[in-house]
């Protein structure tokens, strides 16, 4: 087969095993739709391979598969572009994919909605795969709303519950302000560069660059610095960077398979792949990644902090995403779009992990997720345990684990920066480093270790699963083979993706055609002088301010909730005002809700009363509609059949025409 | 003077089918009544024939014939196949409606069999005679038509109207005509265009003869103020007539109005634009409203016609803007395009009152169509999908018509003629929508079953699917139009 058709096959695969579960799943049952949709992410997951070692032998492709539309010069196509940022995307989508497909079979094992289950996240890894693909921003921003509709979808799955019907109206309305953005970010390059395609795009971006905007009379913009802040905020919504986080620790609510696939390991990320893509315009820009580059810092450090109180297992998980998302952004703003995209490969490893773990934990503790009520479930579930143990260390930058490599390599190239606020971000970067070992420890302690605490789980009806029974005062056990073996399979990476790939990725070419560094942002150009291989970085690592700061984080961790689990409480009732501050997550929901959805309320209410029922229904629908009832009678009236007056209005016509006419000449 | 034989293969489509209207004007005679499904069976077989003939000899040039009487370009050809498509499509629908009401005699095939003769020579004419030897075989066959249900008061009189208001009609075309012959001394289109491109025409007497040949193309058109006989003639004729009626002749009309216009009269646009303009302002805005007092289907897609018929004109008058030629291509094909999808979705619409008529009853009130979805959702669908093309919903193929030509009104500057037109399209999805909401949300008064023959059932939803089908993919259509136009002008 050629690539041509080869590159077809990937996103066409899971859209095919999609279609077959959700259209035919009562006829294909239960086992039809999970082999049907894991055959197809595996193949997709093949032909990514496939592809993978033709790019790296140097091929690459950009073209377009079909022309959808062709308007006033403005072609709207589907296309792809094939390059090695691609090809990196796309193993690790169609990866991490197939693991929670493989998973899905046994978290959702009693769940009714099984086949709908799995339709949708393969219908997602459809999605995903078209926006990495793209060779243009429509089919981009086509596969960006793709992966947020199924995110919608995917968080209501349940959709008894209230609380995760609010939960997925969050995601989707707050993903709404961020498109909203990156729509006109992608309607200013239509506008001004009369296409949509990236390369074209990219080669008109020197002429943008000389180009200002005036958004405010009197006060010019640079035209490339607007685009590159509008995609950005495209990209704040969808990889949760503050202030529009808000969404993410609630979409918590939907199953955790899809936590881990699209809450952390794929679609949140696209944000960061996107601005990756882009590098060529956001390098014009100082202003823009300069923006990103607080964002991120921002990100980086406040979201770590709420991770620190949760006991939620999930939330902790999904603070930390949103803490390491955080790192990723940094990186981006610093120029070294290499760095992000390494670390979200890493991270997507370790934390779909991470994610697929805390999932396994709560099947085994028959579905209580407070970490407050496990402890000790090391020797109850030893597979679990490990490989947990290998994804917090992975998180934590442990050297030798893949993250010490990426989260290293940010944080480098951070101090090295001299993008405006590279200050502030190297700052957040590093005091992050030791919130991350705290809270990730914190609940590997409370989880692993500790006196066993399952058996008293108060009643919470708030999070059960609609298979809760009373059940939860037994042991909690090991969880079945399709569950740890993606925890296996996830592990594996996690150890040894960053000691291998660092080379290339970061210092090699790997990426020379795809990403565009300008020269005046020579971060990486100095780290790669001072690089020689992963083992003396690792070794390195050990005697670096990281390492030392990771550690005591685990070590205050463990002092905290094993030698001495009286201290937290005292200390909580010390520092209650922060405490109460970071509970209620620095009031971002209470001022959104306050503020946004009572002013929206508001404004509504306004609007409907002055608006529709006096403006609306009272002159426009009643008024035009008496008055086309009037004409329209009067027509009827007229046209009464006598052909006498049909003869009339045509000389009428005649005449008129006739006397218009004679006059003009 | 020399008679000089003429080439008859550009023609040879033309000669086939009258000579199979003869042979089944003979055959006729001979069959008994029982045997008459062979005469419809041998109309399709002339039409396909017919086909096969005009794409055999279609060569891709502009080809004159008859001592420039008649002239067979790809513009033509691509019309007139969809001629014998839409006819063919039309004697498929009305086969058993006509076979209930007893009217499938051999006239009808043979009448319907002339009046596509008539459109062919309309197509393909390049002389103002040949245009109306072509308009009036088809009128005249199409008032019998209208007539052919001879017991039927409404429909006699129906025929009557037609007949004195086109003879009217015909001779206001007519003049004009010899207006045109008095000014530039031929009756050959291309020979009018290179006179008046030559300046040697007296410009008053030009355009008094303009005034009257826009008044006779505006009567077989259909728009305001001399559309009077649509609504009456649509309501009046027999079902299956207000089909044929409704879809095939508009493109013939088209047909007429590009060779007059734009072909011998183009040096004259910015006047004839002007008057086109106000027609269509006038059917646009007259066709909306009147259409959503009517209670009768046919009476009100007659109303349709007279609107969307302005649209179509809204892209003839948009290829010549402040002297600049460069809109026309893209102008007229849009109009070109917004006629076949017209007729598409007229073709569809009326299929569906035939579908639901049965012996003595006549589907053509609106309240047959309540709650067709409990009687049958497939092709209540179908309904809906015709409904929403016509209202220009995306993405059928109603909605990508009237883009191409408001792009074009839009393209030339004329932002005001798009926003009135938006307008009153607005006030159109009204009556259109009301059937979709009759059919889905209304309790249905007539619950007999639905009968009718697989062929019909199944072109029937192709052509509810095909509305569908290029609205997702409305290149396909405009780019043959385009084409077709660019190698014939």
């Amino acid at each position: 087969m050629d690539m041509h058709s080869l590159y077809l096959v990937v996103p066409l695969a899971p859209l095919a095993g999609a279609l077959l579960a959700g259209l035919f799943g009562k006829t294909i049952g239960r086992s039809g739709a999970h082999w049907v949709t894991i055959l197809g992410v595996a193949v997709a997951f093949a032909a990514s391979l496939a592809i993978f070692q033709d790019v790296q032998a140097g091929h690459s492709y950009n073209g377009s598969v079909y022309t959808w539309l062709e308007s006033g010069g403005l072609k709207l196509e589907v296309g792809f572009l094939i390059d090695p940022l691609t090809t990196v995307m796309m193993l690790v989508v169609s990866f991490v994919s197939l693991m929670v497909h493989i998973y899905t079979i046994g978290y959702m094992a009693e769940d009714p909605g099984y086949q709908r289950f799995f339709s949708y996240i393969s219908l997602f890894t459809f999605s995903m795969l078209m926006l990495v693909m793209a060779n243009n921003f429509v089919q981009l921003f086509f596969g960006w709303e793709a992966v947020g509709l199924v995110s919608y979808l995917l968080i209501g799955f349940w959709y008894t519950r209230p609380t995760a019907i609010h939960a997925n109206l969050k995601a989707f309305l707050v993903n709404r302000v961020g498109d909203f953005g990156f729509l006109l970010g992608i309607g200013l390059i239509a506008a001004y560069c009369g296409s949509l395609d990236y390369v074209q795009v990219f080669a008109k971006g020197p002429q943008l660059a000389s180009m200002s905007i005036e958004l405010f009379a009197g006060a010019p913009w640079m035209l490339v610095s607007v685009i590159c802040i509008c995609l950005f905020i495209g990209a704040m919504g969808k990889s949760a960077q503050f202030p529009l986080h808000v969404w993410l620790p609630d979409s918590m609510e939907g199953p955790t398979p899809i936590s881990a696939l699209i809450h952390a390991a794929t679609m949140v990320t696209a944000g960061i792949f996107m601005v990756s893509r882009m590098s060529p315009l956001f390098e014009l820009s100082e202003a823009a990644l300069s923006f990103v580059l607080v964002i991120g810092a921002i990100t980086a450090l406040f979201m770590g902090f709420l991770g620190m109180i949760q006991n939620d297992i999930k939330r902790v998980v999904a603070y930390s995403t949103l803490s390491q998302l955080g790192y990723m952004t940094v990186a981006l703003g610093a120029s070294a779009y290499s760095v992000a995209i390494f670390h979200l490969m890493t991270h997507a490893f370790f934390k779909a992990l991470l994610f697929l773990a805390a999932g396994s934990v709560i099947i085994g503790c028959h579905h209580n997720q407070d970490i407050r009520y496990m402890g000790g479930l090391k020797k109850h579930m030893p597979v679990t345990w490990l490989t947990s143990l290998v994804g917090s260390l992975a998180l934590i930058g442990f050297p030798f684990f893949a993250g010490f490599y990426s989260k290293d390599s940010i944080i480098e190239a951070v101090a090295l920066s001299h993008t405006p606020g590279a200050g502030f971000a190297y700052f957040a970067v590093i005091a992050g480093v030791f919130v991350t070992a705290f809270y990730s420890f914190r609940m590997y302690f409370l989880v692993f270790h500790g006196e066993e605490r399952y058996d008293q789980v108060p009643h919470d009806p708030a999070h059960h699963d609609q298979h809760h029974d009373a059940h939860h005062v037994q042991a909690p056990h090991e969880s079945p083979l399709v569950v740890w073996l993606p925890l296996v399979l996830l592990a594996i990476p996690s150890l040894v993706i960053g000691y291998l790939c660092i080379k290339p990725m970061l210092y090699g070419d790997y990426f020379a055609a795809a990403i565009v560094v300008g020269p005046e942002h020579h971060a990486l150009a100095h780290m790669k002088e001072e690089f020689h291989s992963s083992f003396l970085m690792a070794l390195h690592g050990f005697s670096q301010l990281p390492f030392i700061l990771a550690i005591s984080g685990v070590a205050l961790a463990w002092l905290f909730y094993l030698k001495r689990p009286d201290l937290p409480a005292s200390i909580k009732k010390t520092f209650q005002p922060i405490y109460t501050l970071l509970d209620n997550k620095y009031y971002f929901d209470k001022f959104n809700e306050w503020f946004f959805a009572g002013g929206a309320r508001l404004l509504g209410r306004g609007l409907w009363k002055a608006g529709d029922q006096v403006l609306i229904d009272g002159v426009l629908v009643n008024g035009s509609a008496k008055l086309v009832g009037w004409v329209s009678a009067l027509v009827r009236l007229y046209q009464s059949g006598q052909i006498y007056r049909y003869a009339f209005s045509m000389i009428i016509g005649v005449f008129v025409l006739l006397t218009l006419w004679m006059h003009r000449v | 003077m020399n008679f000089l034989m003429p080439d008859f293969y550009p023609a040879a489509a033309e000669i086939f089918l009258l000579a199979m209207a003869c042979v089944i004007l003979l055959l006729d005679l001979v069959l008994t009544q029982k045997q008459r499904w062979i005469i419809g069976l041998l109309t399709q077989a002339t039409l396909v024939g017919c086909a096969v003939i005009t794409i055999m000899t279609a060569s891709g040039q502009v080809v004159l014939t008859f001592s420039n009487m008649f002239v067979d370009d790809l513009f033509a050809d691509f019309l007139k196949l969809l001629v014998y498509f839409s006819v063919s499509v039309m004697l498929v629908y009305s086969r058993g409606y006509l076979a209930l009401r007893g009217l499938d005699k051999g006239e009808f095939y043979l009448l319907v069999l002339f009046a596509t003769l008539g459109m062919m020579v309309m197509i393909s004419a390049s002389h103002f005679l040949t245009i109306y030897l072509g308009l009036e075989l088809l009128s005249l066959s199409l008032y019998a038509l209208v007539a052919l249900d001879r017991d039927s008061a409404r429909a006699t009189e129906a025929a009557m109207k037609y007949f004195v208001l086109g003879a009217m009609a015909s001779g206001l075309l007519l003049y004009g005509m010899s207006m045109l012959y008095g000014a530039t001394g031929t009756l050959e289109i291309g020979g009018v265009a290179q006179a008046i491109y030559h300046g040697v025409a007296n410009k008053t007497v030009l355009v008094f003869g303009l005034v009257f040949v826009v008044s006779g193309l505006a009567f077989k058109l259909g728009v305001v103020p001399f559309h009077m006989w649509i609504p009456d003639v649509y309501q009046g004729a027999p079902t299956a007539v207000t089909l044929f009626i409704g879809s095939a002749p508009k493109l013939a009309a088209f047909a007429m109005t590009l060779r007059l216009l734009v072909y011998g009269l183009f040096e004259l646009a910015e006047q004839w634009q002007l008057m086109l303009m106000m027609l269509a302002v006038l059917s646009i805005a007259l066709g909306n409203l009147a259409a959503i007092a009517q209670s009768n289907l046919k009476r009100m897609l007659a109303y349709s016609t007279i609107s969307h018929m302005g649209y179509m004109l809204l892209g003839l008058i948009s290829g010549v803007a402040a002297g600049d030629r460069h809109f026309a291509l893209n102008a007229y094909s849009s109009a070109m395009y917004y006629t076949v999808s017209y007729v598409m979705m007229s073709l569809g619409a009326f299929g569906m009152i035939l579908l639901l008529s049965r012996a003595g009853f006549e589907a053509e009130n609106l309240d047959d169509f309540k709650g067709l979805n409990q009687r049958s959702p497939w092709f209540a669908a179908m309904m809906g999908m015709l409904m929403f093309s016509m209202a220009g919903v995306p993405f059928f193929v109603g909605f990508f018509a009237k883009f191409s030509v408001l792009l074009a009104v839009v393209d030339t500057g004329q932002v005001w003629l798009a926003v009135v037109a938006v307008f009153f399209s607005l006030i159109g999805a009204f009556y259109y929508l009301r059937v979709v909401k009759l059919m889905y949300f209304d309790q249905a008064i007539d619950t007999a079953p639905i009968k009718a023959n697989l062929d019909m059932r199944l072109l029937l939803s192709a052509n509810g699917l095909a509305v569908a089908l290029f609205g997702i993919f409305p290149q396909a259509i405009m780019s043959l139009c385009t084409f077709t136009l660019l190698r014939s002008l």
